[in-house]
Order: C-alpha cells, then sequence, then structure tokens
C-alpha cells in the first residue's frame, strides 16, 4: 500500500473523528442548556413515569403552561431517581423550571440551594394546611407547596376478624392491638403485616409506632423509642407477624394482605383504589398510639417546587403555573387521579364529602405531621438511616431493641449538624 | 504544511537502508495521531474523567451544597479516615472477603467439573451445556427477584421443600446468620456458567493424544486430571480465577435485590456500601461513598498485577 493511498483515509478518518467530537459537544450543549434554553419553554419534571401524554395530570399540565403563556415540556422519572437528577442538574445549571418532588426531599434540595424560596417567587403558602406544608419549611422559609399528601392507617380484612371475633372499633391502644393480633394468631391466621425495609420506606411505616410511642426523633434512645422497636420486634417473636417483614417494601406488604390471610396490614392512602379490588371485605381504622388515641402519622406525598435559575424574570411564569396547579378544582382532580388527599382544608371537606370512604383519610392526613418538620430538615435523613438500621437488628435478632437504639442514637447524634 | 513534505519525503528514507531503528513506514504526526484519536477520545471520556472525578470526590468534603456549588473544600484523605473509622468498615470487608473467596471456590470447582463432564460427548452434551448458560443470559433482576421469592421465609418454596423433609424453616434473607449465605448461594449459581464456558474451551485445547498417551501407559482417570488436565488449564484457570475476582468483588445488584445488604449490615460488601452511602438515603454522602468505591478498584487493580506477574512467570517457565 502507498501512502499517497492511504493520506487521504487518514484524513477522513481523523475528520470523521473531529466531526464526530464537535456533534458530541454541540448535542452536550443543547441538552446542558435545555433547562433554561428559550424564554417560551419551560422544563418540567414529575415523579410520575406512569401518566403519558393522554393522560389528565400531563393534559393539565401543559393547559397550567398555556394559560401562562409558555410551552411545557415535560418528562416523568421515577421517584427514587429524582433526587439525584434535581442535584445533577443544579451542579450544572440545567435545572427544571418546576419539580414535583417527595416531600422529605424539599428540605435537603433547599439545603443545596438547588430551589427558590417562595418568597423569591412572590407565591402564598398561607392556604395551604399547615401541617402538610410545614416540609417545605427550612429555617423559616418555605420552599414549594404541597399537591397532595397521603399517609398511613390500618387496613383490616373484615371476614377473617369477624372470625377469630375481634372488633376492629375495640382497638384503642397498643394493648387492645396486641390483644386482637393474639387472637388472629390462635385462629390460625397471621396478625398484620408491614414494611420494615432497610430504607426510607421502612423508617416511613415505623414512624406512627415512634411517635405514637411519645417519642421524639431527637432522642432514639428513649425508653419511649425502645418500646417502639419492642412493639415490632414481639409482633415476630409472637408470630404475629411474619418474618418476611424486615425485608418487604410497602407493595409486598399489600401483597401478602391481598392473600387473605392477615388481619390487618399497614399501608397508604394510595392502595384506596387496590382495596376495591380485595377478594373480601375490608375496612380502615387509624393506627393506635401507646396509650389509646390516633398516633400521629408521618405525610407522604409531594411539593410542587421551582428551582433557582439564572434567569429569575422566569419566576412570574414558574409562579402563574404552579398557582394553577395548586388551585382547588386542579387540585381535586390531581388528587383523585393520584388517589392523594388534597392539602387545602376546603378541598379536604369536599373529598370527605364526595366520598365518605375518604373521611378517615382525610382525618388521618390531619393528624399526620411532616418528617422532616420540627425543624429537623436535613437532619431527619440521618436520624431516619440509623433508626431503620436499629429496627432491622432488633427484629432479625442480631441486637435486643435496647442495644439496637442506642447504638442507633450515637451514631446520629456525632452526625447530625 | 510540514505534515506535506514529510509525507513526501516519507519514501525516499523509507528506500535507503537505514541504520537507525526499525524499518516501519513512518506515518506523519498528524496521522498517526488522527488513527489514535477516536481511542484516545473514548479512553479518556470514558475511563480516564469518570476515574479521575472519583478520586475526587473521594478527596473533598461533599455536601449537597458543596456538590451544587462546586466549592467542596479539599480535605485529603479524610472521607478515607471517616470509612475507616466506621462500624461497617471491617464487617463490610470480611463480609466481601467471604463472599468472594466461597464464591469464586464453589463456581470454579463446580464449573470445572461440568466442564470435565461436557468433554466427554454424549447424546444431547451441547444441548445440555446451552441450557447450563440460562443463568448468564437472564437479566440479573430476573434472577436475583426470583432468588428472593424462592427464599422468602414464609411463602418460598426453599422452605417448603426443608419442611417436607421435616428440617425447620430458616430465615435465608432476614436473619443475619443467614442473608451472607443467601446471597452467596444465588452468586454461585449465576456464576457457574462463566467457569463452564472459559474452562470447556480450555480443555477443549488440549490435544487429545495426551489423554491417548496417557490411557496407554495406564493412568487412572484420577491421575489423569491430576497430571494432565489440570497443568495444561493453568493459563485458561488463572485468568478465569482473576475475571471471577473482578466480577464478584463489584457485585451488587444481586445482594441489593435480595437483601439490600441487611438486614442490618449483615451481608452488607463494601460495593453495597458504597451504593448506601453515595445514593442510599434520602441525603448523599458522596465522599465517603467515592472513597469505598476507589478502595475497590485499588483492590481490583491490585489482583490484575497479580495476574500479570503469574503470567510472565508463566511464559518464562
Amino acid at each position: 500500500m502507498t501512502h499517497s493511498r492511504l493520506r487521504p483515509i487518514g484524513l477522513a478518518l481523523a475528520g470523521l473523528a473531529l466531526a464526530g467530537t464537535v456533534a458530541g459537544c454541540s448535542n452536550g450543549s443543547d441538552s446542558g442548556g435545555s433547562g433554561g434554553s428559550s424564554s417560551k419553554q419551560f422544563q418540567f419534571w414529575d415523579p410520575y413515569p406512569q401518566f403519558d401524554n393522554s393522560s389528565d395530570w400531563v393534559k393539565l399540565v401543559k393547559s397550567c403552561g398555556d394559560d401562562a403563556g409558555v410551552k411545557i415540556k415535560r418528562t416523568g422519572y421515577d421517584t427514587s431517581d429524582l433526587t439525584s437528577k434535581a442535584l445533577l442538574a443544579g451542579q450544572q445549571g440545567a435545572s427544571p423550571d418546576v419539580i414535583v418532588i417527595d416531600n422529605p426531599v424539599i428540605s435537603t434540595l433547599a439545603d443545596a440551594g438547588v430551589l427558590a424560596s417562595a418568597d423569591d417567587l412572590k407565591l402564598d403558602t398561607t392556604p395551604f394546611a399547615k401541617n402538610i406544608a410545614a416540609a417545605g419549611i427550612l429555617d423559616d422559609k418555605a420552599y414549594g407547596v404541597p399537591i397532595g399528601a397521603n399517609t398511613l392507617a390500618l387496613y383490616y380484612n373484615e371476614d377473617l376478624l369477624k372470625k377469630a371475633g375481634v372488633d376492629p372499633t375495640s382497638i384503642k391502644d397498643w394493648d387492645s392491638l396486641n390483644a386482637a393480633l393474639a387472637k388472629i394468631k390462635d385462629e390460625g391466621s397471621k396478625g398484620i403485616t408491614f414494611s420494615g425495609i432497610g430504607t426510607e420506606e421502612g423508617s416511613f411505616q415505623f414512624l406512627p409506632w415512634f411517635w405514637g410511642s411519645g417519642a421524639n426523633l431527637k432522642d432514639l434512645a428513649s425508653a419511649d423509642a425502645v418500646s417502639a422497636v419492642k412493639l415490632w420486634d414481639d409482633w415476630l417473636a409472637k408470630g404475629y407477624a411474619p418474618n418476611s417483614v424486615i425485608n418487604n417494601t410497602q407493595t409486598t406488604a399489600w401483597q401478602e394482605f391481598e392473600t387473605g390471610k392477615f388481619g390487618f396490614v399497614e399501608n397508604g392512602t394510595w392502595q384506596m383504589g387496590n382495596a376495591e379490588k380485595l377478594g373480601f371485605k375490608y375496612g380502615i381504622i387509624s393506627i393506635p398510639a401507646k396509650d389509646g388515641g390516633a398516633a400521629p402519622v408521618p405525610t407522604g406525598g409531594e411539593f410542587v417546587a421551582a428551582p433557582v435559575q439564572k434567569d429569575t424574570a422566569r419566576y412570574a411564569k414558574t409562579t402563574k403555573i404552579i398557582d394553577c396547579l395548586t388551585s382547588p378544582d386542579n387540585l381535586l382532580k390531581t388528587d383523585a387521579t393520584l388517589s392523594y388527599i388534597a392539602p387545602l382544608e376546603s378541598a379536604q371537606q369536599e373529598q370527605a364529602s364526595k366520598d365518605p370512604k375518604l373521611a378517615p383519610w382525610v382525618t388521618a392526613v390531619g393528624d399526620a405531621k411532616g418528617r422532616t418538620s420540627d425543624n429537623l430538615g436535613t437532619n431527619y435523613p440521618i436520624i431516619s438511616e440509623q433508626m431503620w438500621d436499629a429496627f432491622q437488628k432488633a427484629m432479625s435478632g442480631s441486637d435486643s431493641p435496647q442495644a439496637a437504639m442506642e447504638t442507633a442514637q450515637k451514631a446520629a447524634a456525632s452526625k447530625v449538624k | 504544511m510540514s505534515n506535506t513534505r514529510a509525507a513526501i519525503r516519507v519514501p525516499r528514507v523509507e528506500t535507503q537502508v537505514s541504520a537507525r531503528g526499525p524499518r516501519v513506514p513512518r506515518l506523519p504526526r498528524f496521522i498517526a495521531w488522527a488513527y489514535l484519536a477516536p481511542v484516545v477520545i473514548y479512553l479518556i471520556a470514558f475511563y480516564a474523567y469518570p476515574l479521575y472525578r472519583n478520586l475526587d470526590l473521594s478527596l473533598r468534603d461533599y455536601t449537597v451544597r458543596s456538590f451544587v456549588s462546586g466549592d467542596a473544600p479539599f480535605i485529603g484523605l479524610d472521607n478515607f479516615r471517616e470509612v475507616f473509622a466506621d462500624p461497617t468498615f471491617w464487617p463490610a470487608v470480611i463480609h466481601t472477603a467471604i463472599f468472594v473467596v466461597v464464591s469464586i471456590a464453589f463456581q470454579y470447582a463446580i464449573g470445572l467439573a461440568l466442564a470435565v463432564f461436557f468433554n466427554n460427548n454424549f447424546r444431547l452434551s451441547s444441548t445440555l451445556r446451552a441450557l447450563f448458560l440460562v443463568p448468564w443470559l437472564l437479566p440479573m433482576i430476573v434472577s436475583a427477584s426470583t432468588w428472593s421469592w424462592m427464599l422468602n421465609s414464609d411463602s418460598g418454596v426453599v422452605n417448603t421443600a426443608l419442611n417436607a423433609f421435616g428440617l425447620p424453616d430458616i430465615n435465608w434473607l432476614t436473619s443475619p446468620t443467614w442473608s451472607l449465605v443467601a446471597v452467596i448461594l444465588a452468586n454461585i449459581w449465576i456464576g457457574i456458567p462463566f467457569n463452564l464456558v472459559i474452562l470447556y474451551s480450555g480443555l477443549q485445547n488440549i490435544p487429545d493424544n495426551l489423554f491417548e498417551a496417557a490411557s496407554l501407559d495406564g493412568a487412572s482417570s484420577w491421575q489423569t486430571f491430576r497430571h494432565i488436565t489440570l497443568p495444561l488449564l493453568r493459563p485458561v484457570s488463572a485468568i478465569t480465577l482473576l475475571l471471577g475476582f473482578v466480577y464478584t468483588l463489584k457485585v451488587f445488584d444481586i445482594i441489593w435485590i435480595m437483601t439490600r445488604g441487611g438486614p442490618g449490615n449483615s451481608s452488607t460488601t463494601l460495593s453495597t456500601w458504597s451504593y448506601e452511602l453515595g445514593f442510599g438515603s434520602l441525603l448523599p454522602h458522596f465522599g465517603p461513598g467515592a472513597a469505598v468505591g476507589n478502595l475497590l478498584i485499588i483492590v481490583a487493580m491490585l489482583c490484575g498485577l497479580l495476574y500479570i506477574k503469574f503470567q510472565s512467570s508463566e511464559a518464562s517457565r
């Protein structure tokens, strides 16, 4: 082969390589800048990938954009991905204009400086129910507003309870619950199932018992806190709950309940639709506190927030979009599709009067409390991590509830700010 | 311009008998780089830069705030110190060591036994061999979920089988004594086909006449295996074990799907711990997570060096 023939090929290759890099770069800057590229196009991220363009939710989002005079490009992400996606986008200056995100993440993102405050946006947060909106407050500043709330309660299998001779209305505190579980076990079924997995999901399920014992997240080793771990631990030891709860997600716990072999399941508002498809009669009671009454339950559900933009002139339109999404009428529609309770008291009453099945949930959401409230903010994730580690250790028998919670408290205290 | 001139000059230089260096036709610099460019760009974009970023992450004090603003202070080896002092560190190291050694020992032994078995061609042997590849072909999420259903404490088929033989239930995934065993079991099952395929192809390369000569000399089948098969498989075994080591060291998905490193941290390995630190909670700890990841890279690299040393000593034999 001669060089005269080689050269053009080499040049062509070099050209191709160069073209490749150039194209690569221009692609990169395109997608990098798309966050706040044109003044007419607004980016919108939400954690509802189950909804496509033909869904009511996406139609609502787009029409709110049209009302504000902009075109919305909406992307649905998996909820567990959205936090790191939002942080990365913030780092690269490519944040979306509006983000819908799980409520305990708000304080983390706000602390990272990714979110614009309600003051910057001139967003009115006063109409929203205080206990729900509290999850969006960090250092007395509000970041975003709730779009809907959900929480936990106990679903029960009415047929099974009847057979075991348990009256669900008699369950007022932990003792009466334990007595009911014992009766169900004697009858030959499992008493209760829940999700005790070693993730945030497990902590979410543990909190009603933790708070219901009178414990405070600032002291995991208090006698009350240990009693909550002991309650779960005893259920396993006495065979009231299956061993699988240690690995159960809320979905697998629900699937266990669907088999009809369980008296109770701790689960959320979002299962209301599936509950109607159960092969047996069911009912709902609120989670009892140790000494009676309803335990405070953690609020679940998402917030609508606006990430910081270089061009602050965009905020006026962003605020218009958020106001539109959270107007009472639109909230009712959205929360009906998501099986959520509205974060406005007026809308909550309308929900309860329209569908009596929602009434216990409206009460439960009214008693609920944000995980990051009590001014815990970004300390909550640190504490939560130690807490799920502790109840996992206790239930799996590698540590006593007392020792596990003491270790957790020590680790949490050394890490919180 | 110098490039063009060089291109013209080259053939002439080449025709002369040169005492300086080898007589490889020299290409102009520019073209040489152009040929290299795709590989170099690829290596930098997909190997060098991510490695550099990971090192950088592990040497800085990243909080969510400084991650976004990009002004995380340099803290030297503090993240590594934090990781070493963490109560999870030693359990994670020990679990990783057990996980890797036990997995590889069984994968290799079973893979070799099967390879020798399939080397005697019999009817349907290739069909059977193909069936053994199934674990390898399945997406990890499918095999890991299937294993966790089978090992479920209350409704799993494994416990049902144990009960049928009058044995008590075992909380495979939810007891601290068994969770590591459970993930190792699943991992062995997944790794056997890889060992089988490579060792089988190694066996195919051993000339038949050696086996014939051995049988003429009256060697028993154990003697044949011990003195012919094993020594001739040495190079193939070495690469199988090295690749197996690196694969097993970084196994993450199967453990995460089956136990999430739990309960407590009874099945946490360095790779699951690294992920847990970086992405497992609502508040990411990127620095320590990257530090653990770097430790894994160092261990894998040491093992690679060991392999290169083995290879050169093998070559000089």
